[in-house]
């Protein structure tokens, strides 16, 4: 899933000052599992922005709503009567969803409310860590399950740099040594003599790297 | 002008704050009137939500009251509501509400004296720090 981060609500505040009528926007998916931006922290950054202009003597008109996903006009479409009321909409989404909301509504500020991080999965209750970069060509396979695109801090693809101490990464002493789980894990599974096997350099231009990317599957067009 | 006298909420476990506010008033402890009590199941089941709500609606002080710690009826709702209560103080800092305006406290139905002077103590210290900024905005005021 995509993870993400609640933002500081002075600096939410700073973005909507201007605007009378504001609607923030929860979404279902991504930022509802890891807590970022799901139906009750769209509440609670309703309330806490209320409050905050209150004590500056403000009264706005901020209403919270949350649809089922944001980078899906399907379900924009529910909330369209609602957010199209608004003088500005803060997205809850990820970055992806804030882009979509925008260009439904060209004609309207559409703010973030989160700060997105990373694609990543849930480490235990209230941990997340990054798993993928979408570098566009997954190369996990070889190396025993586990990234080295994202996990290793240096995306070394032919070994450990040398640096790790005590299995720990040394630009990042609290991250695991990518290459110390790639070794452990194929050692595990009887398959070492992958790591005799060149691999080869990665084709960035497949990445973000090459630009904004788009996929168009023809088969699947209407 | 009269004393300002603070409007304080408690979210009260069932479990052991409620009946700690059961006992005294059994034995006829005395307590300020400022405070009203809602019951929950565990002191878990307290949202943080809740909390900015009962902020926005005009509390002066918010109080979560759940069980020892070790001794939850649910194991550890009560120490979720610790680390809840932290977060939404931290949020509080942000709007600009004193975080003291919340509080933790832990408490085992036995209690009812302790329950009492908790009560005592929290409104004296809620008084100190006055009105609730948002109940006391030029906003709120032109509304009263």
């Amino acid at each position: 899933m995509i993870v993400a981060s609640r933002k500081n609500i002075q600096e939410l505040k700073e973005l909507l000052t201007p605007y009378q009528r504001i609607a923030i926007l929860g979404c279902g998916t991504c930022v509802t599992v890891c807590l970022a931006g799901g139906e009750r922290e769209a509440g609670m950054a309703a309330s806490a922005l209320r409050m905050t202009y209150r004590l500056d003597g403000v009264q706005k008109d901020i209403r919270d709503l949350t649809i089922e996903r944001q980078c899906d006009d399907a379900f924009i479409d529910e909330a369209w009567k609602s957010l199209d009321e608004a003088d500005a909409i803060l997205s809850l989404a990820c970055g992806a969803g804030v882009q979509a909301i925008a260009e439904r509504f060209p004609n309207k500020p559409v703010f973030p409310g989160v700060d997105t991080q990373f694609i990543g999965i849930l480490e235990e209750q209230g941990i997340w860590t990054e798993k993928c970069i979408a570098c566009g060509q997954c190369r996990i396979g070889p190396f025993g399950g586990i990234c080295p695109v994202t996990r290793c801090a240096k995306h070394l693809l032919n070994g450990p740099c040398g640096g790790s101490d005590d299995g720990k990464c040394e630009v990042n002493p609290d991250a695991d040594c990518a290459w110390q789980l790639i070794y452990d894990r194929l050692k595990a599974i009887g398959e070492e003599y992958r790591l005799t096997e060149i691999a080869p350099l990665p084709d960035w231009s497949l990445s973000n790297e090459g630009g904004c990317r788009k996929i168009i599957r023809e088969d699947q067009r209407i | 002008m009269s004393e300002f006298e603070p409007q304080i909420l408690a979210f009260c476990c069932h479990y052991c704050a409620y009946a700690a506010a059961d006992l005294a008033g059994t034995f006829r402890a005395q307590y300020p009137t400022n405070v009203r009590i809602i019951r929950v199941p565990c002191s878990g089941k307290v949202d943080p939500l809740h909390i900015m709500q009962a902020f926005e609606s005009g509390a002066d002080g918010v109080l979560v009251a759940g069980c020892l710690e070790g001794g939850c009826h649910f194991q550890e709702g009560n120490l979720r509501a610790k680390r809840r209560v932290a977060h939404v103080s931290q949020i509080l800092d942000e709007i600009g509400i004193e975080p003291d305006r919340l509080r933790m406290v832990n408490l085992s139905s036995a209690m009812g004296q302790a329950f009492a002077n908790t009560i005592t103590q929290f409104t004296e210290q809620i008084r100190k720090l006055g009105p609730s900024p948002v109940t006391n905005s030029v906003f709120m005021e032109k509304t009263k």
